[in-house]
């Protein structure tokens, strides 16, 4: 056998011993769908840190905004809720994973209710809107951007609740997962809004 | 043959449904060589719409005071000119290739998504048709006018109701953030199918250079759209609920739309372009008859090009008055991008050099590809030098410039390619002499028009305006570019005549007529639904050389 045959017959066997195996598509969906919106959040943060104290009338993030820990609390437990609800479902304990998403539901609406408390305050006690300064603009824009991805999330968790309810989501963990990777997205990009909110910001 | 063997045995043939199912069969379909044929077919349709549009203004600037169109349709030309021909014409030529060609080549049998691409597709037909819309519902200034007037870049604050009032500017932001939203779920699918959906053997060092470049485009496209995106709602939210962000009169600034849109518009460029490396990097080898020269240095030189085209942008912010600092950085970091342009440029040059060229017209247009492009690069690398930039921005030497990237560069591959992939697609070849006509019609047009406006440039014709005083010295080379829009058009005419033609009359292609080494050739032409009757195993970057020639396969070697 030449030294080149003797090559070729290793090739074939490693090729048909080895597994091809490759990422799983939905787990580099959603790894996608977070750099982008990773990058549009970065955008309207750019813009929050940009026109920082660069409002020409009041009022001015100091006077009116509260640090929301409460709020922040419910939001980042919930990870640890919609984590349990992961591995409930990933080893079909059913009842359990129906109590986890149950409660990271009502941890996301409790954050949702602080959110509407602490705008209609803003709006009805200090008169701010979106049209009334720089500040108004940027905060609004980029808390209620992340809102309306807590809500996204929430109504997709309480559709997987409805399906959990009638039996549908058995054996669907690596699918749940690819939600639960989203709600963390979620809960990260708080953080940041957070920081730059209402701590570098006030 | 031996290349025949992912191929089916027999074929259904669409022909005997009556044209109502067939017509509802491409509404409803999923598949991705049905979408990305659709992606490119809009997107030739809106080429010879933005084609009608520049061709008029040309028109109106062959000659001075010229008054063929009003002022006020002028920019509605210009406006629209642009913006059709970067996302309506550009991008979904991005869209449509790799949607056909990425199954193909990696020896998948349907994108990781194909519900999802079939949406992309129609939202981004929704945003085109919702731009031209415009014409018929917009209203303009006073009342009057209709089409966006504010340029493909639509600076704020000029965006804002206070200057642009009616809607038509509405109509622009929204059709913008659609083609977006179709833009990036492709963008999105394209990436998880080569990712996860790359047949047994392909690793990535053996994945086609097409197939390479796509991945990284479609990377890009995730990360630079969103600042584009941000910036359409931040002006919306500005139109609509009286915020602030491009507003000056309540402190917001007039120059952060310029950052967020060249944060955008500049990657957004290599967006547009790296599709074009990516056909001409598959048909250059092909028609030399040899391996790509430097595979690992083009792979490289790619990424890098992505990496560096996001740090760029501002450089065309030059004449906004920035520090020093900042312009000496955007000058730097605008010429270090020449080195990996430069690096391909060189790899294409290689793999020619020593090779048994064949000058089919897919070649052709490679080759003429290779010299306009590396006329706009150096025109490019011109521009980078920030006092240069100052004596000619704004002027028909920045638009001399970008057309020697966008036509003479990029329509040259992506016209070589249709050449090139046209027969798989349809199982006919398009006619070679009608395809030589069309080419040297386009290079003779192509240099009429935008060699001499170069010069217009430096003799100080501003961009965009509607008329010109005669006696400036601008006469002459405006008279010779716009004459030389008639071969163009004669070149285009040539274009669609041929696919008409050859689709009916076409010769046959086979399977494989341009002896070719990758996947998409081994089956047959046009593809089954499913691609490939049993799914390839590839051990080497050119499989069907394998195959052609077993007793010297590339992965000895590789």
């Amino acid at each position: 056998m030449t030294p080149t045959n003797a090559m070729n017959a290793r090739g074939v066997r490693q090729l048909a011993q080895s597994e091809w195996v490759l990422p799983d598509r939905g787990r580099v969906a959603v790894l996608c769908l977070m750099v982008t919106e990773f990058a549009l959040f970065t955008i309207f943060v750019v813009a929050y840190i940009f026109y920082i104290g660069k409002s020409l009338s009041g009022p001015m993030p100091a006077d009116v905004l509260e640090l929301p820990v409460w709020a922040t609390a419910c939001l980042l437990s919930s990870s640890i809720t919609v984590g349990l609800a992961e591995r409930a479902l990933k080893s079909d304990r059913a009842p359990q994973f129906k109590l986890w998403t149950a409660a990271t539901i009502l941890l996301g609406l409790e954050f949702m209710r602080n959110t509407a408390v602490e705008w209609h305050r803003l709006i009805r006690d200090f008169h701010l809107t979106i049209a009334t300064n720089l500040f108004g603009t940027t905060f609004y824009s980029l808390v209620g951007l992340h809102a309306s991805h807590v809500v996204l999330g929430l109504t997709l968790l309480t559709l997987t609740l409805v399906l959990g309810l009638r039996g549908n989501m058995d054996g669907q963990g690596r699918r749940f997962e690819l939600l639960a990777w989203y709600w963390h997205f979620v809960d990260g990009v708080w953080i940041a809004v957070f920081t730059v909110v209402y701590v570098i910001g006030r | 043959m031996a290349t025949g063997i992912y191929t089916p045995h027999s074929t259904s043939d669409v022909e005997e449904f009556p044209l109502s199912a067939r017509l509802h069969e491409w509404l409803v379909t999923v598949d991705h060589k049905r979408l990305g044929i659709l992606y490119i077919a809009t997107a030739l349709f809106f080429f010879a719409v933005g084609g009608i549009l520049a061709a008029l203004m040309r028109l109106q600037l062959a000659y001075p005071n010229g008054s063929i169109v009003p002022p006020e349709v002028f920019n509605r030309l210009l406006t629209m000119h642009g913006t059709t021909m970067v996302f309506l014409v550009g991008m979904p030529f991005f869209a449509g290739l790799a949607n056909y060609l990425t199954p193909l080549m990696i020896g998948a049998r349907d994108m990781a998504f194909p519900r999802l691409n079939a949406f992309g597709y129609w939202i981004f037909l929704l945003g085109g048709l919702l731009l031209y819309f415009s014409y018929i519902a917009g209203e303009g200034l006073a009342g009057h006018g209709s089409a966006p007037d504010v340029g493909w870049f639509a600076y704020a604050p000029l965006t804002e109701r206070a200057f642009s009032r009616g809607t038509s500017t509405d109509y622009w932001i929204l059709s913008i953030v659609l083609t977006g939203i179709g833009t990036t779920t492709s963008a999105l699918n394209v990436v998880a199918t080569i990712v996860s959906m790359r047949c047994k053997g392909m690793t990535l060092a053996q994945m086609p250079l097409f197939v390479w470049l796509m991945l990284v485009v479609s990377s890009m496209v995730l990360f630079i759209l969103p600042p584009l995106t941000a910036a359409q709602i931040m002006l919306l939210l500005d139109r609509y609920l009286g915020s602030h962000f491009f507003d000056t009169q309540a402190g917001g600034s007039a120059v952060l739309w310029q950052h967020f849109f060249w944060l955008f518009g500049h990657p957004e460029v290599y967006v547009l372009m790296l599709p074009g490396f990516a056909c001409a990097s598959e048909i250059i080898p092909v028609f030399s008859r040899k391996p790509m020269f430097g595979r690992a240095a083009m792979i490289g030189a790619t990424i890098g090009i992505g990496m560096l085209s996001s740090g760029v942008w501002a450089h065309h912010m030059f004449a906004v008055g920035m520090t020093t600092s900042s312009n000496i950085y955007f000058a730097v970091a605008s010429m270090a991008v020449g080195i990996p342009t430069g690096i391909k440029i060189f790899n294409w040059l290689g793999t020619m050099y020593g090779g048994r060229l064949r000058f089919d017209t897919p070649m052709l247009f490679c080759v003429g590809f290779l010299f306009q492009f590396l006329i706009a690069g150096l025109t490019g690398i011109m521009l980078a030098v920030a006092p240069f930039d100052w004596q000619v921005t704004d002027s028909y030497f920045v638009v001399a410039h970008f057309h020697y990237v966008l036509l003479g560069g990029l329509m040259f591959t992506l016209f070589g390619a249709l050449y090139y992939w046209f027969p798989k697609a349809t199982g006919k070849m398009l006619n070679e002499t009608l395809g030589k006509w069309h080419f040297w019609l386009l290079v003779i047009g192509f240099h009429l028009t935008f060699d001499t406006l170069h010069f217009a440039g430096i003799l100080g014709m501003p961009r965009r305006i509607y008329t010109y005083a005669p006696g400036r010295g601008w006469d002459t080379l405006n008279l010779v570019a716009s004459i030389g829009v008639i071969f163009q058009a004669a070149a285009t005419a040539c274009l669609l005549l041929n696919i008409v033609w050859c689709l009916r009359k076409g010769k046959p292609a086979g399977n494989d007529p341009w002896d070719a080494w990758t996947l998409e050739w081994s089956t047959t032409s046009p593809p089954p639904e499913y691609n490939f009757a049993i799914t390839p195993e590839v051990r080497s970057s050119r499989p069907l050389w394998d195959l052609k020639h077993p007793e010297d396969p590339d992965w000895r070697y590789e």
